[in-house]
């Protein structure tokens, strides 16, 4: 009776808001792209198609060059993080050893630590730093590259290690020490077993760190040098000053290859992960 | 028997000994790199600063600290207060329905509505906001929308309405997830025994629902809630500067105002702040979300 009224009103209010919420999640998305081939002057209104903005970007040499910036960031900053974080990782699940905790403790504190925080601390550590290095030797230092990769090191390594810790702890144990039965050393056993079982973890913790730091605003442009401006730090300046039909292209650019590494990411992990199973069926370890 | 004993606390310490030499890049590269950065921020917090604008590190004292109380400061952190609780509200009025729609949904729509609530979650923070600050702009869409349907042109950009907007924007799927994982836990049939036993379908909610997902809002609403208090690229791009929140203060000591000492102990204050709430949040029994 009243019930079943009552309840077809609710679910239709429930779909309802269901479509709001995707609507309000996708609309700007979506005006953007169609924004940015557009030929209005006016970054926000429709004056037919056009690529000119695009074709702007590839003779904008500072554009071009702070992505240059941003993708060698990003990888150096990922490469050492990834190495750094899957080690944190295993020792965390795998050992026992004195200052576990505060080593545990340690690198949750990157993961909850707010963006402007973070950029503060590694700002006056530079800076002192610095100063005391040239108090000390003479070495005339300054902010750039390094101070860049650095920082990004420092918040990456927290992330790598909760995505591997998981994949790590979701593993059977067991399987290393029937490589040990089976006489593979500590590194074969490394090699043969564990690395295949958690490369979906590593590869995913890879990614995470990348899309961070080509994310990242806040602590780059505290930590940045001249000749060091990374893309967002460098598009974050230019949208203060305005809209431009540019920024629009740039940020399609920087929208597409956010969504090219999530669904790499997913499509890696998949394939190693069935790939690392089949392994483990048919060869049983080192032959 | 007691070689074997000897043997084996020989094989743990050689264990123990791997799992340091295994930490102990990373573990040497966090104190130096984030401990140390951090405790300056601590021994800055208490330092001077000089008429030049630079620090003093002698006279240490609390003045920084005391300065949180003075009127400038108190407002801005009253101000974003108010303006990430606004944020943290919505977002749950929105996601609790969302969440339940989700977890009532067959598997298959269920997984879609996550993955599609997910995807703009991965995309560029940065485009995200700009993508809004486009919408927002004088003789943009949403102006030319509300001019066409003759309301007359809207100018949101820059005000506090554009900033809740993209903290909306940004945190909403902090509340949807947990909540979804709260809301898939609930045993339906406490809802039929409610039912049952006569519970109107807002007795019902009040009294059995909401308080089995209670993790979930907990959770949600920390996850929003700590993250737009400190926001700094939203409240910027959207708000133009003109409504300065705590992390565009904290920027501005160091940047313009030179004025380290205030600057540090906002952070650290901002920064203790998500460490309780963080501790909360596994309290509550965030862990199993």
């Amino acid at each position: 009776m009243s019930g079943s009224l009552s309840s077809r009103v609710s679910g239709a209010l429930l779909r309802g808001n269901g479509a709001v919420v995707l609507l309000f999640l996708y609309a700007p998305i979506i005006l953007l792209l169609v924004f940015s081939f557009s030929a209005s002057r006016n970054p926000g209104q429709w004056g037919g198609f056009t690529t000119e903005w695009y074709a702007r970007l590839f003779d904008d040499s500072r554009i071009q060059r702070t992505i240059g910036v941003s993708v060698r960031v990003a990888l150096v900053s990922t490469v050492v993080a990834t190495v750094l974080g899957t080690m944190s990782a295993l020792a965390l699940e795998r050992f026992r050893f004195r200052g576990r905790k505060v080593f545990d403790a340690l690198l949750y504190l990157p993961i909850i630590i707010p963006d402007v925080t973070m950029a503060v601390m590694m700002l006056m550590f530079f800076s002192q730093a610095f100063d005391a290095l040239d108090a000390l030797f003479g070495l005339g230092l300054a902010k750039g590259f390094a101070t860049v990769v650095v920082s990004h090191v420092a918040f990456n390594i927290a992330f790598v290690s909760v995505v591997v810790r998981a994949r790590v702890a979701g593993m059977d144990a067991t399987l290393e020490q029937a490589a040990a039965d089976l006489y593979a050393n500590r590194w074969q056993a490394f090699r043969y077993v564990t690395l295949p079982l958690i490369a979906p973890g590593v590869l995913g913790g890879a990614l995470l760190a990348v899309t961070l730091s080509l994310d990242d605003v806040v602590v780059t442009q505290f930590v940045a040098g001249p000749g060091s401006t990374t893309l967002p730090v460098y598009v974050f300046s230019l949208i203060r000053k305005g809209v431009t039909p540019t920024i629009n292209a740039v940020s399609v650019i920087m929208l597409v290859a956010s969504l090219v590494l999530v669904a790499g990411s997913v499509a890696l992990q998949r394939a190693s992960a069935a790939r690392g199973q089949r392994q483990l069926r048919t060869q049983g370890g080192p032959s | 028997m007691s070689s074997v004993g000897e043997a084996e606390r020989l094989a743990g310490r050689a264990e123990r000994r791997r799992g340091a030499l295994l930490a102990a890049p990373s573990f040497v590269y966090m104190i130096l790199f984030f401990a140390a950065p951090l405790v300056i921020v601590l021994v800055y917090s208490f330092a001077t600063r000089t008429s030049t604008g630079s620090t003093a590190l002698a006279d240490w004292n609390l003045d920084a600290y005391r300065k949180l109380g003075e009127p400038i400061v108190r407002n801005v952190v009253v101000r974003s207060v108010i303006l990430a609780a606004i944020t943290t509200v919505i977002c749950l009025v929105v996601a609790y329905p969302f969440a339940w729609f989700c977890a009532m949904s067959s598997p298959t729509v269920r997984n879609l509505l996550l993955v599609a609530v997910m995807i703009p979650f991965w995309t560029n923070f940065l485009v995200r906001n700009y993508a809004w600050r486009l919408l927002l702009s004088s003789g943009g869409p949403i102006s030319s929308f509300t001019e066409a349907i003759g309301l007359g042109e809207t100018n949101l950009l820059f005000t506090k309405t554009a900033v809740v907007i993209g903290l909306v924007y940004a945190y909403l799927p902090f509340m949807i997830l947990p909540l979804y994982a709260s809301i898939d836990r609930l045993d339906r049939r406490l809802i039929e025994a409610g039912r049952d036993l006569y519970a109107s379908g807002p007795q019902t909610f009040r009294r059995i629902i909401l308080p089995l997902t209670m993790p979930g809002v907990i959770a949600g609403s920390i996850l929003v809630f700590v993250p737009s208090m400190g926001a700094y690229v939203t409240p910027e791009l959207l708000g133009g500067g003109k409504e300065t929140l705590l992390g565009s203060y904290i920027v501005t000591q160091f940047l313009t105002a030179r004025n380290w000492p205030v600057g540090a102990s906002l952070s650290f204050v901002l920064m203790a702040v998500m460490l309780v709430s963080t501790i909360v949040y596994f309290r509550s029994g965030g862990k199993n979300l």
